[in-house]
């Protein structure tokens, strides 16, 4: 039933941001309006791309392109199938929306070396987009390892000592980790033949349950440290020193749910859930992300510095995905997929809402917000909307995927998880609540003004959409983009109809 | 074979040896540039004086065949007679290498000798060490 | 006329040297065009040989018509024309730099430097193309001679460094010759071909194994194989930045070919992988070398010191490869002298730039080189991704290949050491990179593009053109590596692989 369609589509979704920041770095600062034309242009065609892919996935079929054959077993391939699609959707729109605010941020703070920040953002798309739609894991690590790169200088865009300090401990974590995939990759190559993905696995019969639990360790772990798994999540919050932009887009949509996209991929794609199931290597990864969405709700309790809170509700819900997966039936794998698209949405309206505050109040901590949301309404709205979401407080997207995660874990007969997944919830309330509180109910400071005052609409109109989509998709979880259709065709493909 | 033999017997290989090592001390050991030179030039001379060695025969002549031309060159040779003209030849290309790099070897000193004023190498540290700290 | 093309691969280049001198009384401004023109005609000979070797197998060309045993032979197979192509090739990319940078640092002495230049490439070229022992020895000590001259053409410690580099290269070749000596005592041959058939009699015999290891030794010191490279970072550090160049992509790299030459042409491979173990001592001092060459990289300020050191790491790579003895090993190894000698010449290039441009090589000065020199430092950040091994650059292929082939031969940890070698010389790369390109600035200083300003001061075009050649190669080769390896590499490893 399912056949592989031939075309040229994912190459090009992919190839239009690699142009784009040719374009960017050619135009420079010459003609600052000129450039920011080819980054809105290409976030626009690249979506436009990608969505024309949709009907045929629906199908339940494949687009197949095949670049350049390294050797035999081992291709450059892109394969758009439909978890690929749904990190690629993902992706591609929130895009747009962070172009819109990037440009809308950058210029309201005059920031310096705004060409190398356009260029290395176009070339992080064009690795994202790699990443969603690669066929195997060689091709899936060439482009991971051009993400870690493009992301360094984004990292450090500040340059400031803290700046440089982040970004070298960023290289760090995700450099290590990357030879450590290397390494697996190379094992997995050397024992089967092929690192192509397979829907249900393809390790299994190939190799010995020692072996097995090594390369799935080796894995799990390597993307993990860019899903921000503990103990290897340090990076994410001093990556916050960022612009908010690139914590925006970047650690909270693109790199980080690049790294569990590919953790998932890795479960299902790479191992599979009966060989998972059989080995019981799935109740231990389980247990292990438990331990970092439990652990990562306090930590957030305890900063005051609003992205440093928000990288550890990523680091949560990142997790959270991983447990999802973990649990490895249906609708737990369903809500994780889903997981992956709506915490995008919400999680980046948060993260706009961060950066607006940055830019007009120039407050960065929680406790200086009191009576902030007079002043700015439409922001906080967002932010109260995001975070209900992530708490999965209903007719917000997010609690669609939570329910099915709930549910998976029922399914999977595993008590504990549900419990874990509800009280994540509960303590996602508790950090986030105090946020709006102090915003909306508390006594104002001198420096708020006691006008309607936002942040420049570049940056506003992205967050109020995504704000506004986020609870759109809750009651209609298929409107603008299917992603729900999609993410069933995908668990079908997965388990077997 | 008894000692006697495998000593007097390999006399070429044992002097090409001890030539060799004398040699190689001098390049290691030597403080002097210019001894150290001297050192490597015994080295290389030791080595074609194996070659050469190996190429001898007893009771052989020098491979020249009198009146070689015309009828003469058509008869066959006793290969016993003659020594291996070969390892000569070849013998004669590493002669030249040998002096080239020994030219230069020379040149260099020149130019550290003008540069330096001395030819022992901790003199030489010494001035550069100096002229660093001076940086 | 076609047929005689071997030979006029070695005849043009010498023949040219000494017109060169002559014309170079007669007119200075000539010697430039000539050794672009010697050299042009160069590597179009050698392509057309690796041309003829690909359409019709191993070409055997007799010196004036001498059958061997008696005669010379020059003996060209898929190995040897792959190295031709590339040391010609890069030859002639470096004659194109060598005008602006051997005008300002070696006035007055072009013409001299020019004949030894093509001096030094015919040696190379001679080499890899002879079929014959001992014509291998000339053809070393023509190089290796050429080589001493032109490294003390440099400033201040070269002449020291130089005379180091002939003492310790005199007994490398010497070493060599011995070698050769006592294969002739007791094969009465001097043709390679002849001996792979004459040898395997004697393997057992102690003769046989002195030879060989007096080769291994004599060729180890060539290329600089650790503990054997002591000579190495003096003398590249304070040679010319053109010779630099020239040396650094090429001479280590020959050396390379010569003991896999030894290794598995002369001496068929089952001698140093079964009847001594010469494969595995090989991969622990290549190992030794891969860690001390990255390590010592990180401790130098000087940017040319770190790049030789760099060097010894990378011989070390190459070392490993021919040491684990099988297919993806070798394939790993030959790709890395295709990959090393591009990613070595830009990086020399690079440094040649910046002292051409700033008269420094302190990477401590480089502060705001990224305005001053935009595209010299592009193509740096390109070299050292690729000798990182970040795809899709080149080094990550043959890292690739080396990393499965150490995994084919069961040897774990030398795969571990491929991968913290990566590591290494991460930290030694973005290092400098940092030092390039960001400014440590005061914290929230968002001045926009108040820097001082700094005016883009590049090199002249004749400089950036080959660094760019070279790094399109770098971009390309990887990518294309799967065609390179069925074409040339695959036929270029012994079959008994």
């Amino acid at each position: 039933m399912m056949e592989a369609v031939y075309s040229i589509k994912p190459l090009l979704a992919v190839l239009v941001s690699l142009t784009a920041a040719c374009l960017i770095l050619l135009t420079g600062e010459r003609s600052k309006n000129l450039r920011e034309t080819w980054t809105i242009l290409a976030s626009v065609l690249k979506f436009s791309i990608v969505a024309s892919m949709i009907p045929t996935i629906l199908k339940g079929n494949v687009i197949e392109y095949t670049l350049i054959t390294l050797a035999p077993g081992l291709l450059l391939q892109f394969r758009v199938d439909a978890f690929g699609l749904v990190f690629g959707l993902l992706a591609s729109t929130l895009w747009i929306a962070t172009s819109f605010y990037s440009i809308g941020y950058m210029r309201g703070l005059d920031e310096h070396a705004q060409t190398r920040f356009f260029f290395c953002f176009a070339i992080a798309l064009f690795a994202t987009i790699g990443i969603a739609f690669s066929a195997n894991l060689l091709t899936l690590f060439i482009f991971y390892e051009i993400l870690t790169m493009a992301t360094y200088p984004l990292v450090s865009h500040k340059e400031t000592p803290e700046a440089i300090k982040g970004g070298r401990k960023y290289l760090t974590y995700t450099l290590t980790a990357g030879v450590v995939i290397l390494l697996a990759i190379a094992t997995m190559y050397h024992l089967t033949g092929t690192v192509d993905f397979r829907p249900g696995g393809f390790v299994s019969g190939h190799v010995s349950p020692d072996m097995l639990r090594f390369l799935f360790v080796a894995l799990v772990l390597g993307f993990g440290v860019k899903a921000g798994m503990m103990p290897f999540h340090e990076w994410l919050p001093t990556a916050m020193v960022a612009p908010t932009p690139v914590s925006a887009l970047l650690h909270a949509v693109a790199v980080v749910k690049a790294g569990v996209f590919c953790v998932l991929r890795v479960i299902l794609y790479v191992f599979g859930p009966d060989l998972l199931h059989d080995t019981g290597l799935w109740l231990m990864l389980a247990y292990f992300v438990s331990f970092t969405i439990i652990i990562s709700c306090f930590f957030a309790l305890a900063q005051d510095n609003i992205k440093r809170r928000l990288a550890f509700s990523t680091i949560n819900n990142l997790s959270i995905i991983i447990l999802g997966a973990a649990l490895l039936s249906g609708s737990a794998i369903k809500g994780a997929m889903l997981h992956i698209a709506y915490h995008g949405f919400m999680k980046i309206t948060l993260f706009f809402v961060a950066g607006a505050i940055y830019v007009k109040a120039h407050k960065e901590n929680v406790s200086e917000l009191d009576g902030l949301g007079r002043q700015m309404p439409l922001t906080f709205g967002s932010f109260a909307l995001g975070a209900m979401g992530v708490s999965g407080i209903p007719p917000l997207c997010g609690f669609i995927s939570k329910w099915y995660l709930c549910l998976g874990a029922l399914e999977a007969k595993e008590i504990f998880f549900l419990f874990v997944f509800l009280t994540s919830a509960f303590l996602d309330a508790a950090f986030f609540f105090p946020i709006v509180y102090r915003a909306f109910f508390k006594k104002a400071q001198e420096t708020v003004k006691p006008h309607f005052d936002e942040a420049p609409m570049f940056m506003v109109i992205p967050l109020t959409a995504t704000a506004v989509i986020s609870l759109i998709l809750g009651i209609f979880p298929n409107a603008f983009l299917p992603f729900f259709e999609i993410v069933t065709v995908a668990v079908q493909s997965i388990l077997g109809g | 074979m008894d000692t006697f033999e495998f000593i007097i017997g390999k006399y070429n290989y044992w002097v090409y040896i001890i030539l060799m090592m004398i040699g190689f001390f001098a390049m290691i050991a030597k403080k002097n540039l210019a001894k150290k030179l001297v050192g490597m030039n015994i080295f290389q001379t030791a080595i074609i004086l194996f070659f050469v060695s190996t190429g001898s025969k007893s009771g052989a002549t020098i491979p020249i065949i009198e009146h070689g031309h015309g009828e003469a060159a058509h008869h066959a040779v006793t290969v016993a007679h003659y020594i291996n003209p070969l390892p000569h030849v070849l013998m004669l290309t590493a002669i030249v290498v040998m002096v080239s790099t020994f030219g230069v070897a020379l040149a260099l000193l020149i130019i550290l000798y003008r540069k330096y004023g001395t030819l022992e190498e901790d003199e030489i540290f010494d001035a550069i060490e100096s002229a660093r700290q001076e940086k | 006329m076609t047929s005689q093309i071997p030979a006029l691969i070695i005849v043009i280049p010498l023949i040219a040297s000494f017109f060169n001198l002559l014309m170079g009384w007669w007119r200075k401004g000539l010697c430039y065009p000539w050794v672009i023109f010697a050299l042009g005609l160069c590597s179009l000979a050698s392509s057309a040989t690796l041309w003829t070797v690909i359409q019709t197998g191993t070409i055997h060309y007799r010196l004036g018509n001498w059958a061997p045993p008696w005669g010379l032979e020059y003996v060209v197979d898929h190995l040897n024309a792959f190295v031709l192509v590339i040391v010609s090739f890069i030859s002639l990319i470096i004659s194109i730099y060598s005008k602006k940078s051997i005008e300002q640092e070696l006035p007055g002495k072009t013409v001299y430097f020019y004949t030894i230049f093509l001096l030094l490439v015919t040696g190379l070229l001679g080499i890899v193309i002879t079929g014959d022992m001992f014509n291998l020895y000339v053809f070393l000590e023509i190089a290796s001679l050429a080589g001493y001259a032109l490294i003390a053409l440099g400033e201040d410690r070269s002449a020291l460094a130089s005379f180091e580099y002939v003492i310790i290269g005199t007994v490398g070749a010497c070493f060599y010759l011995l070698g050769v000596g006592y294969l002739y005592i007791v094969t009465g041959s001097l043709n390679m071909a002849d001996l792979t058939e004459l040898l395997p009699r004697l393997y057992l015999s102690k003769v046989i194994l002195v030879a060989f290891s007096f080769f291994i030794v004599g060729v180890a010191i060539k290329m600089a194989l650790f503990p054997l490279h002591v000579w190495l970072p003096d003398a590249y550090t304070y040679a010319p930045s053109t010779v630099s160049v020239l040396v650094a992509s090429t001479m280590t790299k020959v050396g390379a070919y010569v003991l896999i030459r030894i290794m598995f042409t002369v001496f068929k491979p089952y001698y140093p992988i079964e009847i001594i173990p010469l494969t595995t001592i090989l991969g622990w001092v290549a190992v030794a070398a891969m860690m001390f060459g990255c390590i010592m990289a990180i401790a130098q300020y000087d940017l040319k010191r770190i790049f030789s050191y760099i060097i010894v790491a990378e011989v070390g790579y190459i070392v490993l490869g021919v040491s684990v003895a099988n297919r993806m090993g070798l394939t790993g190894a030959i790709l890395h002298i295709l990959n090393d000698a591009f990613m070595m010449a830009c990086l020399f290039f690079v440094a040649g730039a910046i002292m051409y441009k700033t008269g420094s090589r302190d990477i401590s000065h480089f502060r705001n080189l990224h305005r001053k020199m935009p595209f010299t430092m592009a193509a740096f950040t390109i070299a050292a991704l690729s000798v990182i091994g970040i795809p899709p650059t080149c080094g990550f292929f043959s890292k690739w290949y080396l990393i499965i082939g150490a995994i084919d031969a069961q040897q774990w940890i030398f795969a571990a050491a491929l991968i913290l070698s990566s590591l290494l010389s991460a930290l030694v790369f973005f290092k400098i990179i940092e030092n390039v390109y960001f400014e440590p600035r005061v914290a929230h200083a968002h001045n926009g593009a108040s820097h001082e300003e700094v005016a883009v001061d590049e090199v002249p075009v004749s400089m950036l053109i080959p660094i760019y050649i070279t790094v399109a190669g770098i971009l390309t080769f990887g990518v294309f590596s799967g065609k390179i390896i069925s074409t040339i590499i695959q036929f270029a490893v012994p079959a008994s692989f």
